[in-house]
């Protein structure tokens, strides 16, 4: 049966290798791009290099090193490419936010942001010392259903922020509780279907039965439907709940590899957004804005948010503005979060936008290629939930901002501001470090007898 | 999964190709866009360039701190105001601040070595200077002498086509309309409520009846023709003399000009015999001869644009009667007046006037450097010899004699042109002439004043009156202006200079 197996792992000769020196090679490159942008800020700007450079640079390449001696020593194994992309991304997107701190100087988001940072690389050195293998988190999948589901249900009780309920906010301190709600549901997501992927599969395959399918069948996708369509109501953040369905549809995809449930569960989800997107006047105005950018020009009214972001990009044209130097500022409001790649697309140009978005790529793709190479259904899934995230995110509102596909509040991946995505984001690439620790090792390490390994053959 | 990832692959190939799409395709479109900002706020990041008056800025920039960053100021703002115009955030701009835009603006490609390395950049080069044609004493001293009341001087220095002074009165300061903001737009709707017309430049956008000033025009036109051979030979005009094919008497305020010659007619400004002679000449002739001068171009720039000067193209015998003499449709800017006088005193060739010698660098360097053309050949030169001392005789026996400056050649020509429905309005008082100064190879300056004055009944002495006292002094400050150059010219020792005092 082994030698027919679809995914065969990865030569053992390669898998050797553990490629620590790689990463570190490109940590200190990406500390030195990082730090070198924070210099051409300042020299752009104000004509001298930024007195706490050095600071920042020291910081960064701390920050770095304390994750990497965590990787080198708890995870030996693990992919060389996603912490230092990580940590570039993260780089890049201090450097943009404290460039848009220069134009608010009342507002400054930048140190908040560093310390978030910091946060969310403790966290990650936690998550690799202390989860051992990832397996462990299987136990665990009707806790984080339970836990995503009150994090989710929290922030209805607080007061709506810009038009979304998606912030608890206590004191002057807030955070999104949906953003780590994302990783406990691609726990959950893993779990089950690495579990139910068979009966899944089984039905599927009768077509007849798929006309009438049975509510044991229908009843996870049919719960998580409700769910991201109650989020959208609830929140009216149509973003997160894009997210989780997505996710969900992947996983479903991967786990039975049945098109059958791609159809139906798209068939959901249009329903679901043309009905709210019609009823809800908060959705229903994003939809317009992106059907008809420039309509407030037109009416007179002034560019609105996503004219100007389309500008700001336009104004970068093929090499950008060169840091310091775009009005990306002109967005105004959330300039600095949800539409951070406006400012990078001016400064950075098309040829700066299209380097973010490939690292954004081969995140993604390691952790496919990682969900690849691993032979337990529980850690595939994990991966391929865990990389989807990012990809989904990024997509959603890369394509928002740029005028692709209507526009939703959501955070891009490390480089925008805000503390919950930040950490969030740094526990994901913990996990897919350590999940591919496991998959590159060279002997599985959770390999004792007891582990659940189930039909192994059949997944895709 | 190999199928999840291709999906990923697809989302990342469509976020690439978007972004070509935003940032690549529609990138022109979006740049142009009026509601972008950016234009606008790149063309005020930098100082503007200055213009120059007398090697002085009379323009300056106020960094705010804003959007729209530097906003124009004004050293003198209501003297130069129909040199400079104003450079607006709000309103735009006019005048030299808007012909002379790319140097000042810093947009010209003339302003850097390399063609292209300021787009490959994307930076702007600082703003150049503008360095104008106009002298500060002869500016100053029109303005004070229009004394707010409604008027407009135009001085030339005729062998070079210079315009020396160029005053519109009354004036505003430009200064008020840069920026953005209540103060500004109240400022803007003041200025063009206010029943004077501040903004009105009357030296080159407005046309005013000349009056007899335009008899050097008709005299120039008649001896050209041939129909006048001896100035001092009488001209059979007779006394009144009635409008062909009508009954209408045209009366003389002067004396004596029955028969007279053209030269008195000249120096009394007899209607009767430039009229006759305007009718001799014809239509066809006298067409031909106002274009020589400059009427009926709609095209002149100095690079300012200049209102058209009127001379009716078609007419009956009768009103080219009396359009030969400055009246019925026959309009004239004071630029256009100037441009008379100067044809007379440079021989009748007409220098292209121009307010800009040159533009620089914000370093000095050389951008562009006006280059000495002739703009038209008014009349022939032994015409132009004998116009001049008509117009001599004039200041110094005739209706001009308050415009004389002693130890000087003045030729001159006075006007009283009436206006409004029935000649109710408030009348204008003209004054055209020229000065040389004794032993100079040529003439230092030409110059016409228009003033409204409410004593300006009577023809000519009303001219002289109001009009020449102004001329007289600019002409005095020309020619001492000249003496000095030549004085520093011979002696180049500071400390030197010999003091002429008029």
């Amino acid at each position: 049966m082994t030698a027919t197996r679809a995914d065969a792992p990865p030569p053992p000769a390669l898998r050797l290798h553990k490629r620590r020196g790689v990463e570190l090679s490109l940590l200190v490159c990406a500390v030195l791009i990082s730090v070198y942008g924070y210099i051409d800020v300042g020299l752009a700007r104000n004509g001298a290099v930024p007195p706490d450079a050095a600071a920042y640079g020291a910081g960064l390449g701390l920050l770095a090193l304390l994750a990497h001696l965590a990787v080198r020593l708890r995870a030996p194994y693990a992919d060389p490419l996603l912490l230092p992309i990580a940590v570039l991304l993260n780089g890049l997107g201090l450097v943009l936010i404290y460039r848009l701190d220069l134009e608010t100087p009342a507002d400054r988001a930048a140190p908040a942001q560093l310390i978030w940072s910091t946060l969310g690389v403790a966290l990650f050195i936690a998550v690799i010392i202390a989860l051992i293998d990832h397996r462990a988190l299987q136990g665990y999948a009707y806790v984080s259903v339970a836990a995503a589901l009150l994090l989710l249900l929290t922030p209805i009780f607080f007061p709506a922020v810009n038009g979304a309920k998606i912030w608890i906010r206590v004191g002057g301190f807030s955070f999104q509780p949906g953003e780590f709600a994302k990783i406990l549901l691609a726990v959950f997501f893993a779990a089950y279907l690495a579990a139910n992927h068979n009966a899944l599969a089984y039905t599927g395959r009768r077509v007849w039965r798929m006309q009438f399918p049975t509510g044991r069948v229908l009843g996870p996708v049919v719960a998580v439907w409700l769910l991201s369509v109650g989020v959208l109501v609830l929140e009216r953040d149509l973003g997160t709940s894009l997210l989780f369905f997505g996710l969900f549809v992947i996983l479903l995809y991967v786990a039975t590899g049945r098109t059958g449930w791609v159809a139906v569960g798209l068939l959901l989800a249009g329903a679901g957004a043309f009905v709210v997107g019609g009823l809800e006047p908060h959705v229903n105005g994003r939809v317009e804005d992106w059907l008809h950018p420039f309509a407030s020009i037109e009416a007179g009214q002034g560019p609105g948010q996503l004219a100007q972001s389309l500008f700001a990009f336009a104004a970068g044209g093929m090499l950008g503005t060169g840091l310091g130097l775009g009005d990306s500022i002109l967005i105004g409001f959330a300039a600095k979060s949800d539409f951070i790649l406006a400012t990078a697309g001016e400064e950075l140009g098309l040829a700066g936008l299209t380097a973010i978005f490939l690292l954004y790529a081969l995140l993604v793709a390691r952790g496919f290629s990682t969900g690849l190479a691993l032979r337990d259904p529980f850690g595939r899934l994990l991966a391929t939930g865990l990389a989807s995230i990012p990809a989904l995110q990024v997509f959603v509102i890369a394509g928002g901002v740029m005028g692709l596909i209507p526009l939703t509040g959501m955070a891009m991946p490390f480089l925008a501001q805000g503390g919950s995505s930040v950490v969030t984001n740094w526990i994901i690439v913990a996990l897919l470090i350590r999940v591919s620790d496991s998959a590159r090792a060279p002997e599985p390490r959770g390999a004792e007898p007891g582990a659940i390994v189930p039909v192994t053959e059949e997944v895709r | 999964m190999r199928h999840a990832a291709a999906l990923c692959l697809l989302l990342l190939a469509a976020l690439l190709v978007n972004a070509a799409r935003v940032q690549v395709l529609d990138a022109p479109s979006l740049d142009k866009n009026p509601a972008n900002r950016r234009t606008v706020m790149a063309r005020y990041a930098e100082p503007r360039g200055d213009i120059l008056v007398d090697g002085r800025p009379v323009t300056g920039s106020r960094d705010t701190g804003q959007q729209l960053r530097h906003e124009r100021t004004y050293t003198e703002g209501p003297l130069y105001a129909p040199v400079t115009g104003h450079a607006s955030q709000t309103y735009g701009t006019t005048l030299l601040e808007s012909t002379e835009d790319p140097v000042l603006s810093g947009a010209s490609p003339l302003l850097t070595l390399f063609p292209f390395w300021h787009d490959l950049s994307r930076t702007r080069a600082p703003g150049g200077d503008v360095v104008t044609t106009i002298r500060e004493p002869l500016q100053r001293l029109a303005y004070d002498g229009l004394a707010g009341r409604r008027g407009a001087v135009a001085a030339i220095e005729p062998s070079s086509g210079r315009i020396l002074a160029l005053v519109s009165s009354p004036s505003y300061d430009p200064g008020l309309l840069s920026g953005t903001g209540s103060e500004v737009t109240g400022a803007w709707a003041r200025l063009n409520a206010a029943p004077d017309k501040p903004m009105l430049n009357r030296a080159i956008r407005q046309t005013y009846p000349p009056g007899s000033t335009f008899k050097i025009v008709t005299a120039a036109a008649a001896m050209d023709a041939g129909i006048v051979t001896d100035v001092d030979a009488p001209t059979d005009a007779p006394e009144p003399y009635v409008l062909p094919g009508t009954r209408t008497v045209l009366p003389n305020e002067a004396t004596g000009c029955d028969n007279a010659s053209l030269a008195y007619a000249i120096r009394w400004s007899c209607n009767t015999v430039l009229a006759q002679l305007g009718v001799k000449v014809g239509l066809a002739g006298m067409l031909d001869a106002v274009a020589r001068f400059g009427f009926n171009d709609g095209s002149l720039r100095i690079p300012t644009a200049v209102a058209r000067s009127n001379f009716d193209t078609e007419l009956t015998v009768d009103r080219l009667a009396l359009s030969a003499i400055g009246q019925y449709d026959t309009t004239a800017t004071p630029l256009q007046m100037a441009m008379v006088a100067a044809a007379v005193a440079n021989g009748g060739e007409i220098a292209y006037p121009h307010l800009v010698e040159r533009t620089t660098t914000s370093d000095g360097d050389p951008v562009t450097q006006h280059v000495r053309r002739t703009y038209q050949h008014a009349m022939r030169p032994p015409t132009a010899l004998r116009l001049q001392q008509l117009m001599v005789d004039v200041v110094e026996g005739g209706s001009g004699s308050n415009a004389a400056i002693p130890g000087a050649r003045i030729g001159g020509k006075t006007g009283t042109a009436q206006h409004g429905v029935g000649n109710v309005g408030t009348p204008y008082a003209w004054f055209i002439g020229w000065a040389q100064a004794e032993g100079s190879g040529r003439p230092a300056i030409a110059v016409a004043v228009v003033v409204e004055d409410a004593s300006a009944k009577r023809e000519d002495i009303s001219g002289a009156g109001s009009a020449a006292p102004i001329a007289r002094s600019v002409m005095e400050a020309a020619l001492l202006d000249e003496a000095r150059d030549e004085a520093r010219h011979l002696a180049p020792r500071k400390g030197t200079v010999p003091s002429i005092r008029p």
